[in-house]
């Protein structure tokens, strides 16, 4: 297990998934219901705000407001990031393929079309983007990073990780998230959350290749040089299609 | 709680049979389409909730269900002839569903919950056998059970069933309503309800007389409340309207439903039709008892816990009053009354501790497709804070519930969420 879970201040809960009742299916909705045009009606006077910023304070403390994130450098932004790549987050929280115990948890009975609708809500927020705090790695290890960014290791089979994530690093349309950001303890998360299995995406799933083929010392060195990485004035994703990736992602549909 | 033999059960079940005809008379859809008649009971019953794994293909099987005694994986119900039930006649179906036996006459565990499916009707079994058949065969091999010995030993069902079980298709009530014979039907039936709403005893079973009395369900940590008494999830004092709207949306201007019951409403409930709910709703309502005063030490806070409500109060107005209202009343549907709201009242604290570490939404619904959400407080709060606010809210506004420990608040830390 990453440490990065043990050292929140809540006890890690049990993390193998799926008991007799916490079950869930995305299933087509059916019967239009009487119902329905009661909980409508009532939306009168003293109602909570009909936005979604209402609908999504559950998940503010630990993203922040706009989504900019917090304090905790386990959580991350969410704001600006494609809406497909959230969306396709918060499928994978919902079903398990990605774990992280809280948020499985929040979204485990909403469907599919409102995550859409979070996902959609928090790609359009545009918090300024947090100051870059310098990097106390060595130069050494920043100039190992930064080489396999924006070259890779032809050796060891690794492409540039700008060969997916952009040359500048903001990403693609639908799928593919920027890189710049983000901090270093999230990223090195991340990338051991894929080699131990505990993060996937949809198959084929090219992080899982890319993440697999790097050594410690590698994901040390490209968390330090992204986070030390000033985050260009456009941050904004590539248009979808802008330029073709090296091998396929099932994040990313062709 | 009475044993009785199955033998007795079977003479018993076969002298009333004749009169469990008016029941299935009225079945949800007026389609008399038998395949879509089926697929409504189907979700009446919950059947995808275990049948279906996570991101898995429809009625394959394959889900974890961790018990007590080890890890139970559901079966494969598509009409697959080799992996599924595609051999199975619509016999072996009723078998099944009645008295919880395979074809082979081996026993089911009763994790499959026949204890309650037993009470469906032929004509309704023979609806579901006929929609599953009619869905897409998936090739998919069961997964073994991982059960600790030496409940691997299937004879040891053989124990739980002559003190458990009652097989026999639900007799209606003469004395009652067509609808409220219809509910009755439905919550003992197909909707399992008693199989988490009843006192979970060493051996997984529900006792016939306890029936309804509520329960923690075990591996989860949450507390099924009471369906009868109206100091826990009773439903006396409920209007009809309040009880559908909760059953069929999720949320109502009473209370919301979370945790497990929101898989139930989410997976089931929803799908249910307006006269069926209405059924369940008077059903419910009618089998609440009244309720017995309220205990006495409640009202009398020692020194103690007096301090700790104090404290609950300054966690609560900071941290909770921006949804629930200063005074608890909330802003119903959507975001709950905590005042005169029975469900943070029971003895049992777990559900209302619970909600403040972990937080929620309620199902998604077509009744409410867009639901609000409550953050998790587990890391925002201490052990004492959570003790506080909960104790707070049990308390306030007239509330008749008790305060609660750091050391439950802490407890509850570690239950599972998934
Ligand atoms: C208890 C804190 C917490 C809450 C509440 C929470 N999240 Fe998260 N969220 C996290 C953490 C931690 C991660 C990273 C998990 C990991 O390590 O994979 C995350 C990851 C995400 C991601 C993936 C981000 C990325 O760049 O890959 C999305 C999208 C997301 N959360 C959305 C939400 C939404 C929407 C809600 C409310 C419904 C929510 N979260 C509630 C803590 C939280
Ligand atoms: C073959 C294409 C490809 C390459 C090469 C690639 N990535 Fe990725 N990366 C993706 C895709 C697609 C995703 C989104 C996966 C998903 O949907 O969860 C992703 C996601 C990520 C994330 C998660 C971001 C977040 O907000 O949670 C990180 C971190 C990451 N990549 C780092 C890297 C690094 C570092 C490299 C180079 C060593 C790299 N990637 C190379 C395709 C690629
Ligand atoms: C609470 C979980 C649960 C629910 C709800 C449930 N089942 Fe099951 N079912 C199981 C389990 C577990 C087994 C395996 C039992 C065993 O191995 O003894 C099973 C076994 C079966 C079998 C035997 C399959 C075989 O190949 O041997 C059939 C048929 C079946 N269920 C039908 C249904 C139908 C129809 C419904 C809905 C009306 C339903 N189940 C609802 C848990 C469930
Ligand atoms: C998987 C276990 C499970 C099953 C099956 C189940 N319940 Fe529940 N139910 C719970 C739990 C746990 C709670 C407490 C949480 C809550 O109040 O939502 C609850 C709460 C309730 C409440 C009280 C809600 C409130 O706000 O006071 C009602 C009413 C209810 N259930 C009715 C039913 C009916 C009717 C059925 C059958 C159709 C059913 N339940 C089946 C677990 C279950
Ligand atoms: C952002 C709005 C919001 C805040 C802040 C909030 N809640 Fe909630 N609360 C909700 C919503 C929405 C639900 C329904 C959640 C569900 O069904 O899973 C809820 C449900 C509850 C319930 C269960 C009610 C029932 O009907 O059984 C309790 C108890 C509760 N909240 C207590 C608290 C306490 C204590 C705090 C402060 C520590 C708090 N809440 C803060 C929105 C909020």
């Amino acid at each position: 297990m990453p440490i990065y879970v043990a050292i929140r201040n809540q006890p890690d809960p049990v993390l193998e998934g799926g008991d007799v009742f916490a079950r869930n299916a995305a299933l087509a909705l059916a019967i239009a219901t009487l119902a329905a045009c009661n909980v409508a009606a009532a939306q009168t006077a003293n109602q909570p705000p009909d936005t979604m910023a209402a609908r999504v304070e559950a998940c503010t403390p630990c993203h922040g407001n706009k989504g900019e994130g917090t304090s905790d450098v386990y959580f991350p932004r969410l704001a600006g990031k494609p809406a497909g790549y959230l969306y396709n987050q918060l499928l994978a929280f919902k079903n398990g393929r990605r774990k992280y115990p809280p948020m499985n948890y929040l979204l485990e009975f909403l469907t599919d079309p409102y995550l859409q609708q979070m996902a959609d809500y928090f790609a359009d927020q545009h918090p300024a983007l947090p100051p870059v705090v310098a990097s106390d790695a060595s130069q050494e290890v920043l100039q190992r990073g930064q080489s396999l960014v924006t070259r890779g290791d032809p050796q060891r089979q690794i492409p540039a990780c700008g060969s997916c994530h952009g040359p500048a690093l903001t990403g693609m349309e639908p799928g593919i998230p920027g890189l710049l950001g983000l901090r270093p303890n999230y990223i090195s998360a991340q990338l051991g959350a894929w080699r131990y299995g505990t993060r996937t995406a949809k198959a084929p799933d090219c992080m899982q290749q890319v993440a697999a083929r790097l050594t410690e010392e590698d994901v040390t060195a490209v968390a330090a040089w992204l986070a030390n990485h000033p985050a260009p004035v456009m941050n904004a994703p590539a248009p979808k299609g802008t330029y073709v990736l090296p091998f396929a992602c099932g994040s990313e549909p062709e | 709680m009475p044993s009785r033999s199955p033998i007795l059960v079977l003479l018993l079940w076969s002298l009333f049979a004749g009169s469990a005809a008016e029941a299935q008379q009225k079945a949800g859809p007026t389609s008399d389409n038998i395949v879509a008649r089926g697929e409504y009971l189907a979700r009446a019953g919950d059947c995808i909730a275990c049948h279906t794994a996570p991101e898995g293909r429809t009625f394959a099987g394959g889900r974890a269900m961790p018990t007590p005694f080890g890890t139970l994986y559901s079966s494969n119900i598509t009409p697959d002839r080799e992996t599924g039930i595609g051999k199975w006649t619509a016999e072996d179906f009723y078998k099944a569903m009645h008295t919880g036996r395979f074809p082979d006459g081996g026993l089911m565990y009763p994790a499959m919950p026949f204890a309650s499916y037993t009470k469906v009707t032929r004509a309704d079994s023979e609806a579901i056998f006929a929609y599953l058949k009619s869905i897409p065969p998936v090739n998919q091999r069961n997964r073994e059970h991982d059960l600790r010995f030496p409940y691997s030993n299937r004879q040891l069902i053989l124990g739980w069933r002559t003190l458990y079980f009652n097989e026999g298709e639900f007799k209606p009530d003469p004395t009652k309503s067509a609808e409220w014979n219809r509910g009755a039907y439905l919550v003992e039936g197909l909707g399992h309800c008693g199989m988490c709403h009843s006192p979970i005893n060493a051996l997984g079973g529900t006792a016939q007389s306890d029936a309804f009395k509520g329960g923690l369900i075990p591996m989860q940590n949450w507390y099924a409340p009471s369906l009868t008494s109206n100091r826990e999830a009773g439903l006396g004092d409920w209007s009809i309207q309040d009880i559908s709207d909760l059953l069929q949306t999720g949320v109502s201007q009473r209370g919301v439903v979370y945790g497990p019951m929101a898989e139930v409403v989410h997976n089931s409930l929803q799908y249910l039709s307006d006269e069926d709910t209405r059924a369940m709703a008077v059903y419910l309502k009618g089998i609440s008892e009244p309720s017995p005063p309220p205990p006495a030490s409640s009202v009398l806070p020692t020194t103690e816990s007096s301090l700790l409500i104090s404290l609950g109060k300054t966690v609560y107005d900071k941290n909770c009053a921006s949804c629930h209202g200063a005074q608890g009343e909330g802003k119903p549907p959507h975001w709950p009354p905590l005042a005169n709201n029975q469900s943070i009242e029971m003895q049992s604290a777990v559900n209302p501790i619970r909600m403040v570490l972990n937080g929620g939404y309620p199902p998604g619904t077509k009744g409410n497709p867009m639901p609000y959400g409550m953050p998790p407080f587990a890391g925002l709060l201490s052990d004492n804070e959570v003790a506080a606010v909960v104790s707070y809210i049990r308390t306030a506004w007239g509330n008749r519930g008790t305060p609660v420990s750091a050391r439950d608040a802490n407890e509850l830390r570690s239950a599972p969420l998934n």
